[in-house]
């Protein structure tokens, strides 16, 4: 039986020229980024960036060309269905189903990625176990509060064992402690999967804290690329440059601010890119 | 092999999955493509019992206009005898063609579903698993199919208590089973492509309530089609409601029919319904 999947050394995610347009406008506009496998790749930028649609391109949910997104080797256009079968996929909105116990919304899709009969009752168990719903299994997900749908979302897209788990805003509404509980879980199911993950999120701490590398997008396009650590460290050396040198050393929050601020007009967007062009570089040097 | 891969590959046996992660560390392997299709089928099937038995509520509610049709217009146009219906009293007439509306009604609702499911995000995340579009929507259909029948089973009911005389064997009985799930596969459909078109529920709303109530009256349902006005029969000719009727009185009532016409048309309305929804449903992926 031959591998479905490209090469074993292929990048789990690659976008080359990555563009869609929403009637006129523009929402992705040439997106290039890579996400080796094993790595937590972290997607940030302002609203309207584009981050979603992004997503939905890579997901097979938005028609682009072929060439544009390979997953593991596939291209998403030309393979759909076998690129589906590596994805794992929580879209931006809280979107389980009310009508249905927790165990029951993940029992759909454990049947329709084909898990076979007798595994199917085992798998769905470990898939709500590690994400902390062995309990609430059987209550009605209408019930459920923000965090435990976010969780159930992730054991529904856990129970068919993804190679990349895409997670949109994982986190969007809910409150610290659930906010932890979501990432707590999803580091553990990955150190014992070595699933690749690509994320979206607005809050600044936990890009820093759990992604590995970060893309900033703005206005359709990655403005920065590279660890956290080598972002912030980037600011603090153009700063050093510019002479306002002696303040505290930048955040993560103070390089958003600096590619995605609000008063960006074109001319100077147009300087930014050069600045992303040779970050993208180091990027790759350092990656 | 070159590398030891980090992750298991999908579908191999002897993949290096690390114990700690259990099944979730393997992936299911993929059914051969010709099971795909009924397997989904019956995913969304199982689903739509499930919410059944957690929720009767609809079931009970959505039993009232149909006992309500049968009690009131069908028992008064009984007393009237101004339809001719061939020398069965007017209420046994009715009563098919009311187990095809209600059945009609249930189907109907399944394009607004599909628009909330979207803008809910339920139908995106079941467009990313390895589901065909045409598969997805067969699967919603036959959905369909399985709560009316269980729609219809209610409607027989209060129709028996009231005294129609309907048929008890299992065969005609089966038959009637086929004929209301391919009807309510149909309009399922129907309302799934006009979904895929106008995109927004106010829309759809206004527009399944434009096409329901002429669907009904320009069928067979509560009045013999020979009746009708030429360009209203004509009308009847063309709507899977008066095909769907025609089967269940045949069956029910063993009054002249066509039945093998009648399936025929059911067949490939159904088909046909499910392909124009699977090709709209891209619309709704975007
Ligand atoms: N279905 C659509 N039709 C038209 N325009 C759209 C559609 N979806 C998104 N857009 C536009 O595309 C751009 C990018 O939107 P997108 O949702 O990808 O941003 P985002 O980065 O995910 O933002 P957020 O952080 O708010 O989720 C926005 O200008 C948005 O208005
Ligand atoms: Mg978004």
């Amino acid at each position: 039986m031959t591998d479905r999947t490209g090469t074993d050394t292929a990048d789990a995610l690659s976008c080359t020229g990555l563009a869609y347009s929403f009637g006129g406008a523009r929402a992705v506009d040439g997106v290039d980024l890579t996400v080796a496998p094993g790595e937590v790749f972290g997607l940030l930028g302002p609203n309207g960036a584009g981050k979603t649609t992004a997503i939905r391109a890579i997901t097979t949910l938005l028609p682009v060309p072929a060439g544009m997104v390979q997953v593991f080797g596939l291209d998403v256009a030309r393979e759909r269905m076998a690129v589906r079968r590596l994805l794992g996929y929580v879209p931006q909105q809280l979107s389980a189903d009310a009508n249905l116990t927790g165990r029951e919304n993940v029992e759909l899709f454990a049947r329709v990625y084909d898990v076979p009969r007798r595994e199917r009752a085992p798998r769905i168990v470990q898939a709500l176990e590690a994400v902390g719903l062995g309990d609430a299994a059987d209550r009605m997900a209408g019930t459920y509060s923000g965090g435990m749908v976010r969780r159930l979302e992730l054991a529904q897209a856990l129970v068919s064992a993804p190679r990349l788990l895409i997670l949109d805003e994982p986190t969007i509404g809910l409150d610290p402690i659930a906010r932890t509980s979501v990432w707590d879980r999803l580091t553990e199911v990955r150190a014992a999967t070595g699933m690749t993950v690509l994320v979206t999120t607005h809050y600044m701490d936990e890009a820093d804290q759990y992604c590995d590398r970060l893309a900033l997008m703005h206005r359709g396009r990655v403005r920065a690329l590279g660890t956290p650590g080598r972002l912030k460290a980037e600011l603090a050396d153009r700063r050093a440059r510019s002479g306002e040198a002696d303040g505290p050393a930048p955040t993560l929050e103070d390089v958003f601010r600096h590619f995605a601020g609000s008063g960006l007009t074109d001319e100077q967007a147009g300087g930014e890119f050069r600045d992303v062009r040779n970050t993208r570089r180091t990027a790759s040097r350092v990656g | 092999m070159s590398a030891t891969p980090v992750v298991p590959r999908p579908g191999s046996a002897e993949s290096p999955a690390a114990p700690a992660a259990g099944l979730l560390g393997v992936p299911p392997r993929a059914r051969p493509g010709w099971r795909v299709f009924p397997a989904r089928v019956g995913a969304m099937c199982v689903v739509e019992l499930q919410k059944l038995r957690h929720d009767r509520t609809e079931l009970y509610t959505r039993a009232v206009q149909p006992a309500l049709w049968l009690l009131i217009f069908g028992e008064t146009f009984t007393r009237l005898h101004v339809i001719p219906t061939g020398g069965i009293p007017y209420l046994d007439y009715l009563a098919p063609g009311i187990i095809a509306q209600s059945a009609m009604f249930i189907a109907i609702f399944y394009g607004i579903m599909i628009i909330w499911e979207r803008d809910s995000g339920v139908l995106p995340k079941l467009l990313v698993t390895p589901t065909p579009h045409s598969a997805l929507v067969a699967g919603k259909a036959f959905a369909a199919g399985v709560k009316s029948v269980i729609q219809a089973v209610v409607v027989i009911l209060i129709a028996a208590v009231l005294g129609v005389a309907m048929t008890w064997n299992p065969l005609r009985l089966l038959g009637v089973v086929v004929v209301v799930v391919l009807g309510s596969a149909f309009f399922s459909c129907l309302s799934m492509s006009i979904a895929g078109i106008v995109l927004t529920r106010d829309r759809l709303m206004g527009i399944g309530q434009a096409i329901t109530m002429p669907l009904f009256f320009a069928s067979n349902a509560l009045y013999p089609v020979a009746l009708m006005p030429g360009w209203l029969q004509a009308v009847s000719k063309v709507n899977p409601l008066s095909y769907q009727v025609d089967a269940l009185r045949g069956l029910l009532l063993g009054t002249p029919s066509h039945l093998w016409l009648d399936f025929g048309v059911l067949i490939l309305a159904a088909l046909a319904g499910i392909a124009a929804a699977s090709s709209l449903m891209g619309r709704l992926a975007r």
